[in-house]
């Protein structure tokens, strides 16, 4: 079977009221920018409510699947076979045609769904309907129709040129990237923050990100790893921009000075600053961490609210009420998951506490962080501006 | 405020730089004379006379056969070979393997896969220093015995094992096992003589010895039943088969020539890089060195445990300054997890994720050895004041 088009199918834009065209517009956007890629010359159309992508020359299937796989707002894709209006009987060929070549066990119940959008067609799309179902009965007899619950319904779309179509491949759902805003990502090298990441840019966000690096107490690989997890959200979200901070000065300094207990909370107080004030820099409108309560001490309730406190900006936590097999689940969706595993050390573990406090009292971290006023400002002003920028697509 | 950027290579038991003459010849069996040893016209026959070479000279440098040699890609597949090798080929006449607990992963896990195969495997026990237990060896040889195999240098610590003793005991128990000895840490550094010291087989790989990656070779005496483990084409005599690496082996025969010229110059460099690294290392709070040191340990290994700080940390400390070693063995440190010969030596545990390698090679000097200590006097207290709370 070659097909020549695909028919990309979206959801929740159709009902975004006036602002439809931004959506739709934003979507087309995202396709051209995956398809040019590849070979196949596409050309991507938005007409009468449906988005379609065209190639123009020879193309590979699966790879061009697996790209319209990768845009957030896509809920189906549907492989077309075009063919140009040589009248009544040909239409009737071509399907039979199409049939045979699209399944190979004719073993099953269908339906013909006509539109004739192009109103000049002689014949109207409940004739449609029943001539296309009787030729093809007659043609592939193990065939039967069923009306109510169809194994397959054939769509032919009469426009200037007829589209002939019956398949739907999921796509990954969620809004087009770039329709809600800018968001700033704080990435280690686990499980859970490239899946956060990858959860809120499906909402349409465009992500940024932040990761924290201390070395010598975690390596260039460990670096790495975050630049290639970074590239594997990429695929979905488009190129990420990845802050990489040197945070081992400030980590050094919040030992020597503070609590050993209070150690992790308070450096995780100087991340979200840190982070927040590279957002702000870039537009961001948001942070995003892959927090879930009670995962490790650092994330009860209580002191997640230590951690927010310090923050102005909304901190979206998608995480929050999983569970840790759903988020590797997720990981393993998006193919993180490998490489999150690689066993090297973050930055957030190098120094933690044997029982670092659980239940951390805002009051007295606040003025555990009163030690720090001499110098943190400076350090906090140093590692932002000596920050590493990688682009990762 | 860029500090002057040194670079101390201090992983030679990793892997080397290669020689200027390894290059030049490599590019040229590369560019030039870069045909397949198997076609009959003179494209072909240039480019055996690469191999030929390079099998003479590995022959001479042991004093061997040259039909003895077979190139491998390097020091897995050598060791691969020797083991399943004669495994197989000999399983009639027994089914027992002995091997040591000390042994790089390329032999361990081999073993391991013999053992699904039905054959029963000996693993020898290590004194403190590292040396493979005699008596133990003694015990449990017995008829089913078809090959014993200990390494030559061990990787980690650089202890030497009592290769002619071992071949000493196989001789006075009659046994017909036969010794395969994996030297790629010892090949370079010692003067080997497989004939003289009842070493039946010898795994060596090229790039530990300043030639190329991807090559190696394994020594098998004409007397030792063998079989291959890859099967193909049929070259080099049916033994391993897959057109030969033609720039890879002559780059291996380069290296060979040139580690072996001068040769005791050589090991006198290294030891005394060795020397007086241990003497510095000795000279600080809180430094173990593992195993023997002088001329009874092998000359490029310095295997040292430092209280109180962590080898990823220091490492990484040091890799700051320029300066690259290993924690632990490099091939081991894939899979953090700790060193099975830290451990068989009985280092305490403390020490155990506290300990580095320093490996030298011949382009090292007496200064990068002064600046590294230098480095790691400065860096120790720093490192030490910091640690998990």
């Amino acid at each position: 079977m070659k097909y020549k088009s695909f028919l990309i199918k979206y959801a929740e834009i159709g009902v975004k009221g006036k602002n439809r065209y931004l959506f739709e517009d934003a979507l087309v956007k995202q396709i051209h920018h995956r398809l040019k890629r590849l070979e196949g010359g596409f050309s991507v159309t938005k007409e009468a409510g449906r988005i379609y992508a065209e190639a123009s020359e020879e193309f590979d299937f699966d790879e061009v699947i697996d790209a319209l796989q990768h845009v957030f707002g896509i809920v189906g894709i549907c492989p077309m076979v075009q063919i140009e209006d040589n009248g009544y009987e040909d239409l009737k060929e071509q399907v039979v045609k199409y049939i045979g070549d699209a399944y190979e066990d004719k073993n099953f119940t269908f339906k013909v769904v006509a539109r004739r959008a192009n109103k000049q067609y002689p014949v109207i799309s409940d004739q449609i309907n029943r001539d296309l179902g009787e030729v093809i009965l007659n043609a592939y007899p193990e065939t039967r129709v069923d009306v109510h619950n169809p194994d397959v319904i054939l769509r032919v779309e009469v426009r200037h040129k007829i589209n002939i179509f019956s398949q739907t491949i999921p796509g990954p759902g969620g809004m087009p990237i770039g329709t809600a805003g800018r968001a700033m990502l704080l990435l280690s090298g686990g499980i859970d923050s490239p899946v956060a990441g990858w959860m809120v840019a499906k909402r349409g966000v465009t992500i940024e990100a932040t990761y924290f690096h201390a070395p010598p107490y975690t390596s260039e690989r460990a670096k790495q790893k975050v630049v290639d997890l970074a590239k594997k959200v990429a695929k979905y979200t488009g190129p990420i921009k990845l802050n990489v901070v040197n945070f081992t000065d400030i980590q050094l300094y919040i030992y020597d000075q503070c609590p050993h207990d209070e150690l992790t909370i308070i450096m995780r107080r100087y991340m979200m600053r840190i982070a927040e004030a590279i957002a702000k820099e870039s537009d961001c409108i948001a942070l995003i961490t892959g927090e879930s309560i009670g995962q490790v001490a650092s994330q009860t309730m209580q002191s997640l609210a230590v951690t927010n406190e310090v923050c102005e900006m909304p901190v979206m936590r998608p995480l929050i009420a999983f569970d840790k097999q759903d988020i590797v689940d997720i990981s393993y969706k998006i193919d993180t998951y490998e490489t999150s595993v690689l066993p090297y050390e973050d930055c957030c573990t190098i120094f933690v506490a044997k029982h670092p406090v659980t239940k951390p009292n805002l009051k007295r971290i606040k003025m555990s962080e009163t030690k720090l006023e001499e110098k943190i400002n400076e350090l906090v002003k140093t590692a932002i501006e000596t920050r590493e920028i990688i682009r990762c697509i | 405020m860029e500090r002057e950027r040194k670079e101390v290579y201090f992983d030679n038991s990793a892997t080397t730089r290669v020689f200027d003459s390894v290059r030049d010849v490599m590019i040229k069996a590369m560019t030039d004379d870069y045909g397949n040893t198997s076609s009959r016209h003179i494209k072909g026959v240039e480019a055996e006379q690469y191999i030929r070479d390079a099998r003479e000279e590995i022959a001479k440098s042991l004093k061997v056969k040259e039909k003895e040699i077979i190139f491998t890609s390097g020091g897995t597949e050598s060791n691969n070979m020797a083991l399943i090798g004669t495994a197989l080929a000999n399983r009639r006449s027994g089914n027992h393997l002995i091997t040591t607990c000390i042994e790089h992963a390329s032999i361990y896990n081999t073993m391991s896969f013999l053992e699904e195969q039905g054959f029963r495997v000996t693993y020898l026990p290590v004194d403190h220093n590292g040396h493979v237990s005699l008596d133990a060896l003694r015990e449990a040889l017995c008829d089913e015995t078809i090959l014993v195999s200990v390494m030559y240098v061990n990787n980690e610590m650089g202890a030497v094992e009592p290769i002619e003793e071992i071949a000493g005991i196989l001789k006075e128990k009659k046994s017909r096992a036969y010794l395969h000895v994996d030297a790629i840490q010892a090949y370079g550094k010692y003067v080997i003589r497989p004939k003289k010291m009842g070493i039946d087989l010898l795994s060596v790989s090229g790039h530990k010895i300043h030639g190329p990656k991807g090559v190696g070779f394994l020594y098998v005496d004409e007397k030792v039943k063998i079989r291959p483990i890859l099967f193909g084409g049929g070259q080099q005599k049916n033994m391993r088969s897959g057109t030969e690496n033609v720039p890879g082996c002559a780059g291996l025969g380069a290296a060979v020539k040139e580690i072996y010229r001068d040769h005791e110059a050589k090991v006198n460099h290294l030891y005394a890089l060795k020397d007086r690294m241990v003497q510095g290392l000795l000279s600080m709070d809180g430094v173990t060195v593992h195993g023997l040191t002088g001329r009874d340990s092998a000359p490029q290994i310095v295997s040292a445990g430092f209280e109180g700080v962590r080898a990823e940390v220091l490492l990484h400390a040091l890799e700051d300054r320029g300066i690259y070693v290993s924690s632990g063995s490099a091939c081991s440190s894939n899979h953090p997890g700790v060193s099975g010969t830290l451990r068989g030596i009985g280092v305490k545990d403390s020490l155990l994720d506290s300990t580095l390698r320093f490996s030298f090679g011949v382009f090292n000097t007496e200064e990068e050895v002064d600046y590294c200590l230098e480095q790691l006097r400065e860096l120790l207290p720093m490192l030490r004041r910091y640690r998990r709370a």
